[in-house]
């Protein structure tokens, strides 16, 4: 594996795996987050995976005074300890997680859908099934608390962003915006194409990992109705 | 207790930071001044990462309801405690029936007000600090407003031994005490250039716009807040265009939009960014940047990542022997 760590800034450095989106980087870039989460190093504060990169915040104060290369400053002594923990780790595939996410899709909860239908010549019917049948990959958790990046949506129903974005989004709104399709945590503005609502909490402050996915999940979309949207809205509070 | 008779333009409760949550999406906040929000919990006896409170250009009002020890870093906003000025960077032993009120900005941007006990709201993901944008944390998750109080939690022991020895006479409402922390670290210098490392991105920019960050003079917008500044000044551009895949950034990241304007990332930054990384300022200069007014002029300066992390070891060292001494008197 190629593992290219860089400073970024004086507090953080990254661990660079490459320069376009692909599973097989996700995948190390998964592997490595689990890696950390078994080891925690007490000099790491927190990392944060993205599409091709691991950023590490770490604690130079706290590494100064363990330091056991006392020539070595902060970010030089946090790699070389890196690349050792690091070194003698295996790819552990069959840890993924697969998380379902009801979606209520059409009518008050997707006002889109009749635009991303007819943009796209389809019914929205033909929509729908496109998008409960495509294999999803959350990338990575970005953008605002809980977003997720998520990759595999079918080309066939990309549709541009709107031309006047709304002013207030609620969350659970589950959008298109050109090739990507993702779902919104918290009430926000925003410019993507409404095909639907989930009734989960995509994010909650209260619950120990306040973010519902996670870098590296696999999503599947599944379609309910009001009722149902009603009753999980209910458990969810 | 304390409670707030006026808001003040942007007053919230902070602490060092709401760390660990960020691969979930969630920004760090926290103090933008972290120095100056460290010393000021320092003077009153409190561990540096307790709450206090930030105030921004125009304070608030606020009215004691019990005999506090309080102090009041970072910018100077001319602090006056019923009617008469108070001093800054030491502690002081304020009265029950007291006002707090700021006058004038005088110097600088932010300043921060430390209470023995510290601040005491609802800890949200392990923090006090206050993230506006999603509601969370300090104050029901926004600005302090008029009507609000806070209370104070349990003293530590050398808050006590403070407020023994700065027990004020009979007919005064306070009492500050008569040392205070060196020119060393109350001195602002926002005048002086910033030191920033080349960005991850660095490379990718125009020779002239690299010349241009380190060589020409920039200024803080009106729209920049906790999130950023927003910076006018040469636009920087790539050399050719090129797509950036979005990756963490930090506090002190100076990312470039297309348009050409340099965006400072602060205390309130979003966790990812896809904008090209042009610098990283050097951790020891962020509380000067901190304390930079929209309007201001700002410069930068090149300085090696090895110089960076140097600085940033010496300061924390002197930051130390500030705290021994403090623990001394």
């Amino acid at each position: 594996m190629n593992m290219n760590i860089q400073p970024l800034g004086d507090q953080a450095l990254i661990i660079d795996l490459g320069d376009s989106i692909s599973e097989d980087i996700n995948k190390q870039v998964r592997s490595i987050s689990s890696q950390l989460d078994q080891i925690h190093p007490d000099w790491m504060i927190e990392y944060i995976p993205a599409f091709t990169t691991i950023t590490v915040i770490y604690n130079p104060l706290y590494i100064a005074k363990q330091s056991t290369y006392q020539d070595l400053l902060p970010f030089e002594w946090a790699r070389k300890e890196l690349l050792t923990l690091l070194s003698d780790f295996t790819n552990d595939q069959n840890k993924t997680r697969t998380v379902e996410i009801p979606v209520c899709y059409g009518g008050e909860w997707g006002p889109d859908l009749t635009q991303v239908a007819s943009h796209n010549r389809m019914s929205e019917e033909e929509v729908i099934e496109i998008h409960l049948n495509g294999d999803y990959l959350v990338y990575m958790i970005g953008f605002a608390p809980g977003f997720p990046y998520i990759g595999g949506m079918d080309k066939e129903i990309a549709t541009p962003r709107r031309d006047d974005p709304r002013l207030s989004i609620p969350a659970g709104s589950v959008g298109v915006a050109g090739e990507q399709t993702g779902v919104y945590p918290i009430e926000t503005p925003g410019g993507w194409q409404l095909i639907g609502r989930t009734p989960l909490k995509l994010f909650d402050p209260e619950r120990d990992s306040p973010s519902l996915l996670q870098a590296g999940d696999r999503v599947r979309f599944t379609r309910i109705h009001e009722k149902e949207y009603k009753k999980i809205e209910e458990d969810e509070k | 207790m304390i409670s707030v008779l006026k808001a003040g333009l942007m007053t919230t409760i902070q602490d060092l930071g709401r760390y660990g949550y960020q691969k979930d999406g969630v920004i760090t906040s926290g103090a933008m001044d972290q120095e100056a929000h460290k010393i000021a919990n320092l003077l009153v006896g409190n561990p540096i990462q307790t709450a206090t409170i930030e105030i921004t250009l125009m304070g608030p009002v606020l009215e004691f309801h019990e005999d506090s020890l309080i102090a009041i870093s970072g910018g100077d906003l001319t602090p006056v405690i019923n009617g008469e000025p108070v001093s800054m960077w030491r502690p002081i032993y304020i009265k029950k029936g007291s006002e707090l009120r700021f006058g004038k900005p005088k110097k600088g941007f932010r300043s921060y007000l430390s209470i023995a006990g510290g601040f005491k709201v609802p800890q949200v993901m392990d923090s006090s600090s206050t993230y506006l944008r999603a509601n969370i944390g300090g104050v029901e998750g926004r600005p302090l407003q008029r009507g609000d109080t806070i209370s104070s939690g349990t003293l530590p022991i050398p808050s006590k031994r403070f407020m023994k020895m700065l027990q004020p006479e009979r007919k005064h409402l306070f009492n500050e005490a008569s040392w205070f922390v060196g020119p060393e670290f109350t001195t602002l210098q926002n005048d002086q250039p910033i030191r920033v490392m080349p960005g991850r991105e660095f490379d990718l920019f125009s020779k002239k716009s690299q010349e241009d960050l380190f060589q020409s003079e920039f200024q803080i917008d009106s729209k920049s807040d906790r999130m950023g500044y927003r910076l006018n000044g040469k636009p920087l551009h790539l050399l050719e265009l090129k797509n950036i895949l979005s990756e963490a950034v930090t506090f002190g990241t100076i990312q470039v939009p297309p348009e050409g304007n340099p965006i400072i990332l602060l205390a309130d930054h979003q966790t990812t960014g896809g904008y090209p990384k042009i610098g990283q300022i050097a951790s020891v200069d962020l509380p000067k940047v901190a304390q930079m007014r929209p309007g201001d002029p700002l410069a930068f300066e090149q300085i090696s990542h090895k110089e960076a992390q140097r600085l940033l070891l010496e300061r924390e060292k002197d930051l130390k022997q500030l705290q021994r001494g403090i623990e001394t008197k």
